[in-house]
């Protein structure tokens, strides 16, 4: 690997100024005293604790993560699944009509899969006859929906990279198929699995679009409310929680980080021993 | 006994495809369904016969939509190309880094760009004190374009990035130990091999920018409404299901035909190379 260059370093450096300088605009102004974003009175931590006294955002920050965990969970596992089924589909046809099919959520514009969703449910809860059907589970399921491409899409391509014989090669050996699956294609797949689930979560957490109209009011997501509350102008509470948000998903990543890499280490590792030998 | 594992394998995906087809397919029809009937539930066509005035609004999202795509290709596809030249173990930390923008809310970064570009927000203010005068930067077309490209940004440069990590260096290698210079090695060899990265990294900034509403209402002041806009009134304010669904469904024609297309010209480029 070459070094690189000055113009490279000062490029890259340039595009992440561009990407951060709106949340460390956030996150600067979260720590001012005066209710304003012009002009920097002094360090203070009062928006903190006013943040900590809004019921509506605490509940709405709740009802968020639950959602996310729920559905990239429940996501991650049909969609690991699906992508298992679709790899081995020997039929051209019925492969290309399911990927094709778990394509249009990704193709389609969110606005489209959320009002599509949107008058499904309605539709339903009017020939059922219950009015407000618009809640949890609405959200729950379009939120399953709009992951499951995203799973299915990162774990697929792992199969072309994976050598297909080994999986028979296991069952040669005398592996039942559950346990070639799980000892064998599970562990190979692996890193597909966990980048549809990391996606499918942040999709989940941040998704304000779809969300917006498969939601009722009783359970409101904190994208919903910070929506309802940048209609007018936003106080400093909500800078503190987006605060709060970024730097626990970053002290997350950092943690996942440095496990990832210690595994990495004792691979190399092995693999070098066992080269050695 | 290969029959038996591909028939068990084939089962398992069935509760996707059941799911898929009352989640996926499902709602479409009844987007359909509603775009031609009328308040009362009978069939109409006067939704599709009052688009026309509709066509500038579609216009100009698809045009914005354009520029949006465009801008962040070019700004993407070096810094994905400089960061799939450099060590593996820092590639992560700068994808890392890339990424982490996007577990900020979209609504909170958006309104963070209204702060900056204000008429006496913080980049003008700097102007000032700097002793020039202000600028006019919110409420502008560029303001908008500006906050697509933001937003959309880290969806154009991973895919891009995934798919330069995973080229054969030495491809490259050859080709410049063949007499190719940077220029032509980039456009003979490394541009023909990320096509598929370009493609998808233009159908995930396009689609989410040209189908936007929230972006056009915060920088835009209102000024352009974008396609999205509408249907969020009509659905949320004047609720108008119907025309919300002829809108969608247009919106979701148009779309199709934009991305066929640009799957058609990936294919004749891809099958160029082949030649």
């Amino acid at each position: 690997m070459k070094k690189l260059s000055i113009s490279s370093k000062i490029y890259m450096a340039l595009i992440l100024i561009f990407l951060y300088a709106p949340i460390f605009v956030l996150i600067f102004f979260s720590f001012n005293e005066a209710n304003s974003t012009s002009v920097f009175t002094h360090f203070s931590l009062k928006w903190y604790g006013e943040l900590f006294r809004d019921t509506n955002t605490i509940k709405a920050l709740k009802n968020t993560l639950v959602l996310a965990i729920s559905s990239s969970v429940i996501a991650t596992i049909l969609g690991t699944a699906a992508a298992v089924g679709i790899n081995a589909m020997r039929s051209k046809p019925l492969k290309t009509t399911v990927l094709t099919t778990t394509n249009i959520p990704m193709m389609n514009p969110d606005i489209v899969t959320g009002v599509s969703m949107m008058l499904l449910f309605v539709l339903v809860g009017k020939l059922v006859g219950i009015k407000g059907v618009l809640g949890f589970q609405t959200l729950l399921i379009a939120h399953i929906t709009f992951n499951l491409p995203y799973v299915i899409l990162s774990v697929l391509p792992r199969f072309k990279q994976m050598d297909n014989n080994l999986a028979e090669a296991a069952q040669d050996l005398g592996c039942t198929p559950a346990q070639s699956f799980f000892r064998v294609v599970l562990p190979s797949i692996m890193p597909g699995v966990l980048t549809g689930f990391i996606m499918s979560f942040t999709l989940s957490l941040d998704d304000f679009v779809i969300s917006y109209f498969v939601s009722g009011p009783e359970f409101q997501t904190l994208p919903i409310r910070i929506y309802s509350m940048t209609k007018k102008r936003v106080t400093p509470d909500i800078y503190a929680l987006s605060t709060i948000i970024f730097v626990s998903i970053l002290v997350l990543l950092i943690l996942i980080n440095i496990s990832q890499r210690k595994g990495e280490n004792k691979i190399k590792t092995n693999n070098f021993t066992k080269e050695m030998e | 006994m290969k029959k038996k594992a591909s028939l068990s394998s084939k089962l398992i995906s069935s509760p996707y495809i059941v799911w898929m087809i009352i989640f996926i397919v499902f709602p479409l029809l009844v987007v359909a369904y509603y775009s031609f009937t009328d308040m009362s539930g009978n069939f109409t066509l006067n939704n599709f016969n009052n688009l026309s005035r509709y066509a500038p609004i579609f216009t100009r999202s698809i045009w914005f939509g354009l520029v949006a795509t465009l801008i962040s290709l070019v700004i993407s596809y070096p810094l994905a190309y400089i960061i799939s030249q450099i060590p593996i173990s820092k590639q992560k930390t700068i994808v890392l880094l890339v990424m982490l923008p996007m577990w900020m809310n979209f609504l909170l970064r958006t309104y963070s760009w209204m702060l900056l570009l204000e008429d006496t927000g913080i980049i003008n203010n700097f102007l000032v004190k700097m002793g020039f005068s202000r600028l006019k930067l919110i409420n502008t077309e560029a303001a908008v374009i500006l906050g697509m490209v933001y937003n959309y940004l880290p969806y154009m440069i991973l895919p891009l990035y995934s798919v330069m990590s995973k080229m054969d260096k030495s491809v490259i290698e050859a080709a410049r130990d063949l007499g190719g210079n940077t220029t032509t090695v980039i456009s003979k060899v490394v541009f023909p091999l990320s096509l598929p990265g370009v493609i998808s990294g233009i159908t995930m900034v396009f689609v989410p920018s040209v189908s936007t509403f929230y972006i056009s209402q915060k920088l835009g002041g209102g000024k352009f409404p974008l396609i999205g806009d509408v249907i969020e009134m009509k659905f949320l304010v004047s609720y108008n299901y119907n025309v919300g669904a002829t809108l969608s469904l247009v919106l979701m024609v148009l779309i199709l035909i934009c991305l066929f297309f640009m799957n058609k010209f990936a294919d004749s480029e891809q099958g160029g190379i082949i030649i």
